[in-house]
């Protein structure tokens, strides 16, 4: 495990491969939580949680794990992460389980961690699942605070309102009310809004990848040229 | 071509008792854990449960109204035509007379049901109201709850006798209960629960209201009607 993989696999997670804004995984959950970036930041770190131990578990387990038998293996160990974090976050974290409680069970359904499970624990060490999954859950909670963050000043004007409610009262300094006495624009607050925050979102990440491959090319063009 | 970290792959996994095994040998081992797991939490949820219910308690009644632990006095109604589930009822009392009954309703809202939380005097009167949890609108139907709206307090010390019935609705509907712009179907459906409530409570009143089992047997009269408003 050296520094150029991990810094691959942070790549991987965080822009190249990011599971909402490259992968296109994981709508549903990101679209349905995202009305403020609190919801957001609180779903992305229950799931970068799952995600990081469901990596582990599958990594430590894949030279006795079947091809056949793999996808049922797979769902009952995330089903049984997912309800273990459940049960934790109950007892320990009881406030920010009431906000987020009706969002864990879905993480199951999160065909993300399947999808990290098939095509990288299972053929991969430990330690490089374990930065996988590390960084891919990195990476969706980037999309689900940016696609939260955006909606919500669209919506209400705020950024990170009540997330002392959920964090505890040492985060209200991140509270902020961009736009006062907003009347606010309720597309945003709902799903219609998030598709058309995840459209723009994606077109610019599109953009941004373009221009860059553009670069890339023109450099080596002038090297040919040299050449 | 193998499966996993290209390990050669033997023949004792091709046969389907080694995968027959291996996914009950899971199971078995997830049950485990989660066991495990549950041994060790439900204790402090239960805890937090008992704490977010308590808040919730005395949100709606006030605490010089009772002198006794909310939890502790719970009255639970047996299903019948009218509800699906039992009922839990809370009571606090004072000097060992009933001072307030508090308990759950359910109206149907715009996005599901809105669970709220209502408390009444041993008359009959609304000491408050608040909504434990819903998903209506963003926006539109969420000024029912307490932080964002002063709405759910226009049912403070209303009851089916200085409210009548046919004011128990919107005021779109001919009723006393202010609408919210755009949004109609979620206090019409807080409204309608709360005023079911009531009714619950006048059909209920001489099991609802009957004097509290205390030590001290002498200081209670007989489980007789309670004198009617």
């Amino acid at each position: 495990m050296n520094r150029q993989r991990i810094k691959y696999l942070a790549r991987e997670g965080l822009w190249d491969n990011n599971i909402a804004m490259a992968q296109l995984l994981a709508l549903c959950p990101l679209l349905a939580v995202t009305n403020t970036a609190t919801n957001g930041l609180g779903l992305g770190l229950a799931t970068l949680v799952v995600l990081f131990f469901s990596n582990l578990v599958v990594a430590l387990l894949r030279d006795i794990i079947t091809q056949e038998v793999r996808i049922a293996v797979f769902v009952l160990l995330i089903a049984g992460i997912v309800t273990l974090v459940d049960m934790m976050m109950n007892a320990w974290l009881h406030d920010l389980h009431k906000v987020l409680g009706l969002f864990i069970p879905l993480i199951v359904s999160n065909c993300a961690i399947l999808g990290r499970a098939e095509s990288f624990a299972s053929r991969q060490p430990i330690t490089d699942s374990m930065f996988d999954g590390l960084f891919m859950g990195l990476g969706f909670i980037a999309a689900l605070v940016t696609l939260g963050g955006v909606r919500e000043i669209l919506g209400q004007g705020t950024l990170f309102a009540d997330a002392a409610l959920m964090f505890g009262e040492g985060l209200s300094v991140i509270e902020l009310t961009l736009i006062p006495d907003y009347r606010g624009f309720l597309l945003m607050a709902l799903p219609p809004g998030g598709f058309l925050v995840m459209g723009f979102l994606l077109a610019g990440k599109r953009l941004l990848d373009r221009r860059q491959q553009a670069q890339a090319e023109m450099v080596l063009q002038m090297r040919e040229a040299e050449a | 071509m193998p499966y996993g970290h290209g390990v050669k792959d033997p023949s004792y996994r091709k046969r389907t008792a080694y995968h027959a095994m291996l996914l009950g040998g899971m199971a078995t081992l997830v049950s485990a854990v989660l066991v495990m797991g549950d041994n060790a939490t439900r204790d402090t949820i239960a805890l937090r449960q008992a704490e977010t219910l308590q808040a919730s308690l005395e949100q709606v009644i006030p605490p010089e109204l009772h002198d006794n632990q909310l939890l502790d006095d719970v009255i639970v109604l047996p299903k019948d035509a009218s509800r699906s589930r039992p009922l839990k009822v809370y009571r606090g009392h004072r000097n060992q007379a009933i001072t307030a009954l508090a308990f759950e309703v359910v109206g149907h809202g715009y996005a599901g049901a809105i669970t709220s939380l209502m408390a009444i005097d041993a008359n009959g009167k609304i000491l408050g109201v608040r909504v434990l949890q819903h998903s209506e609108t963003p926006g539109l139907g969420d000024k029912i709850e307490i932080q964002r709206d002063n709405w759910i307090r226009s049912f403070d010390g209303r009851s089916l006798a200085n409210t009548p019935l046919s004011s128990w609705a919107v005021k779109k509907d001919g009723g006393q209960f202010d609408q919210f712009t755009g949004a109609t179907i979620t206090p019409r459906a807080v409204v309608e629960a709360v005023q079911a409530g009531l009714e619950m409570f006048e059909r209920e009143r001489a099991q609802l209201l009957a004097p509290p089992a205390v030590t001290e047997e002498a200081e209670t009269p007989s489980p007789a009607e309670e004198t009617p408003s």
